[in-house]
């Protein structure tokens, strides 16, 4: 096999999925429906600030305090009479943000340190085996409360927090299939006509990992959604100033005892729904590529 | 491969904890004292005059070099005459009472540890039975509704759920109490376990077993809700493996009961794959806890870390998560052990 046969025929293999999503029956649905919720979702956030009715972060004069949802203010108004219509619309932009930065991290880290590692093997692979294992096996959310609460706020330090628990998803996925992959023929193939190492890793090795690597990838965006989310609940967000809806929720909570559910629902609602779409599409995405894998 | 029996598994594995634990614990020392950000001048916020921080470092020990601080660490966690004489292992000073952290975390703990086990209870009650349901009505309607609740309850953030639950059962319909353990206007059970419900019936008080039930109820039910998910698609896919397995079909064929292949066959063999998967969600329940314990004044163990977030209180926090790592390993130790002991394959 010449590099020049293998290589398209593994890009095809790399967009059959999407390409015959709707043929893979109720997994293909289900990774449409995801991305429908998902793109819906960024659009909103992209949009929101251009058509919300009214500015988010400002006290209106006329509006009253905590008011139930009526024509005026359809999603009602919260304690600092600020429209929750419009803070709803907005409120996505942090938690995507962060979600993504700690995405690309995590896989900026978590995708080579598993090639490489799984690939040499030995003595090296063992002993990141085992870090690895022990963050993994670990609460993650606990770790991230730690390193959060050290480097302090800001949409960077968060990703980064989150993004040391999800690191190890990455690792292993890439490894358990790197350490069957290194041992086909095709691999041997390369190997004989003298590719180097690197080059059997990101030409040959890589591009069969890929679609593994992108079910752990969209999981991975619901998780640290619903980090980023527990973070700012017990006061470790990105910032006050900005609407958010993991701030919009927390903050709701301390009017639960008057009633006022309008607070606490709408921005409620978006998190499950956005952490719903990329759920949706992950586990999809991982009944069409292997069927008796179930996370 | 070489055979070994039951307590030679059991003792390599204990010893295979160490290693774990050491660098468990390294990790945590190196994100709270090696990472940026000094712990005094965060905790001051930098506004307090030079000589009290540096009264402090010296307090708590950490205008000591740092292998000098990490063998501190270390030494305390595994001085046993600390460990006989307090009940607790030296976790350090806290920041903001200097009292022992270790003694904090102790008196917290078992409000957590009450709260994870009714919580995982409830989690594998309902997620074994609706995993059950699901794959005997295999791709029928009532299939898919069980399946979207898995993936529903994988998506919504357990604080999120408390707070709903807050809202309908406690403000709207004021049937159970939002907080606490235990109403304020009812003595706590005298602590002999520190489990309220152990408690109240040791002490043979009713009442206040009943009164700490009606508290555990909606947090337990939240978290247990949450967690329920996992199981219910891992016992869905392993149900529905072990029903086309042959001794399945020869159980049938022999003529026996449905109810009694469904439970006593194909569960029964299902079941070992559950039992890992408990072992592993009680890491991400601890993680609940906490949100949970936050939405519920739930005073346990994750409430103190997050009291001590806002008190800046690191070396609180970094004694809390050490006791967090030490609960996740012991617990990994125990399914291990157990799992061996339900099936000798492993042993091998």
């Amino acid at each position: 096999m010449s590099r020049n046969e293998a290589k398209p025929r593994m890009l095809a293999n790399l967009f059959l999925p999407i390409i015959s999503l709707k043929r893979r029956g109720s997994s293909g649905w289900m990774v449409i429906f995801g991305l429908i919720i998902v793109l819906d979702l960024v659009t909103m956030t992209l949009v929101g600030p251009y058509i919300a009715p009214y500015n988010p972060s400002e006290s209106l004069a006329g509006a009253p305090i905590k008011a139930p949802p009526s024509l005026q203010y359809p999603f009602g108004t919260n304690h600092l009479r600020q429209d929750m219509l419009s803070r709803t619309l907005v409120g996505g932009s942090i938690m995507l943000q962060v979600a993504a930065l700690s995405v690309v991290v995590c896989f900026l880290i978590g995708v080579p340190i598993g090639l490489f590692s799984s690939y040499v093997g030995g003595l090296f692979d063992g002993i990141v085996s085992m870090i690895i294992d022990a963050v993994y096996a670990f609460p993650g959310l606990v770790i991230a409360i730690a390193i959060a609460a050290m480097l302090g706020p800001g949409v960077i330090n968060i990703s980064l927090s989150i993004a040391v628990v999800y690191i190890p998803s990455y690792f292993r996925i890439v490894r358990s299939q790197v350490l069957s992959i290194k041992e086909l023929t095709y691999v041997e193939a390369a190997k004989a006509i003298g590719a180097k190492w690197y080059t059997i890793l990101i030409r040959y090795v890589f591009p069969n990992v890929i679609p593994s690597i992108m079910v752990v990838t969209t999981i991975n965006f619901a998780d640290a959604i619903l980090t980023a989310a527990g973070l700012t609940f017990i006061g470790l967000g990105v910032t006050y100033d900005i609407p958010d809806w993991g701030w919009d929720l927390t903050n709701g909570r301390n009017y639960l005892a008057t009633g006022a559910w309008w607070m606490i629902t709408f921005p409620g609602i978006m998190i499950v729904l956005l952490a719903l779409g990329f759920t949706l599409m992950g586990e999809g995405l991982s009944e069409m590529l292997n069927p008796k894998l179930q996370r | 491969m070489i055979l070994m029996g039951l307590r030679s598994y059991i003792a390599t594995r204990i010893l295979l904890t160490i290693p774990t634990l050491l660098l468990l614990l390294s990790a945590v020392f190196i994100i709270m004292r090696v990472l940026p950000g000094d712990p005094v001048s965060l905790h001051f916020e930098k506004k307090a005059d030079p000589e009290l921080m540096d009264a402090m470092r010296h307090t708590l020990g950490l205008d000591k070099p740092l292998w000098q601080q990490y063998i501190d660490y270390i030494g305390g966690l595994i001085d046993v005459g600390y460990l006989l004489k307090n009940g607790y292992p030296n976790l350090g000073k806290s920041m903001q009472t200097f009292e022992e952290v270790g003694g904090q975390i102790f008196s917290a703990f078992p409000a957590t540890l009450e709260l994870a086990i009714y919580s995982m209870i409830i989690a594998c009650i309902l997620g074994i039975l609706l995993g059950v349901v699901a794959s005997k009505s295999y791709n029928s309607i009532l299939d898919h509704l069980i399946r979207g609740f898995g993936t529903i309850t994988y998506a919504i953030p357990v604080f999120f759920l408390g707070i709903i639950f807050q809202l309908i059962f406690g403000v709207y319909l004021g049937w159970l109490p939002t907080g606490l353990r235990i109403s304020p206007n009812v003595e706590p059970p005298a602590t002999i376990t520190g489990l309220y419900t152990i408690d109240s019936l040791l002490e043979g008080n009713l009442f206040k077993f009943a009164e700490s039930l009606k508290a555990l109820l909606l947090p337990s039910l939240t978290l247990g809700i949450i967690l329920s998910g996992m199981f219910v698609r891992l016992t869905r896919t392993n149900m529905l493996e072990t029903f086309r397995s042959d001794f399945v079909t020869a159980a049938r064929a022999r003529g026996l009961k449905e109810r009694t292949v469904t439970l006593g066959y194909v569960l029964r063999n299902a079941f070992l794959p559950i039992l890992t998967m408990m072992g592993l969600q009680f890491a991400m329940l601890l993680g609940g806890a906490i949100l949970t314990e936050t939405t519920f004044s739930w005073p346990g163990l994750g409430r103190y870390i997050v009291n001590r977030i806002s008190f800046r209180d690191y070396t609180a926090i970094q004694g809390a998560v050490v006791v967090f790592g030490l609960f996740v390993t012991i617990v990994s130790l125990v399914v291990d052990i157990l799992y061996a002991y339900l099936d000798p394959r492993i042993r091998l």
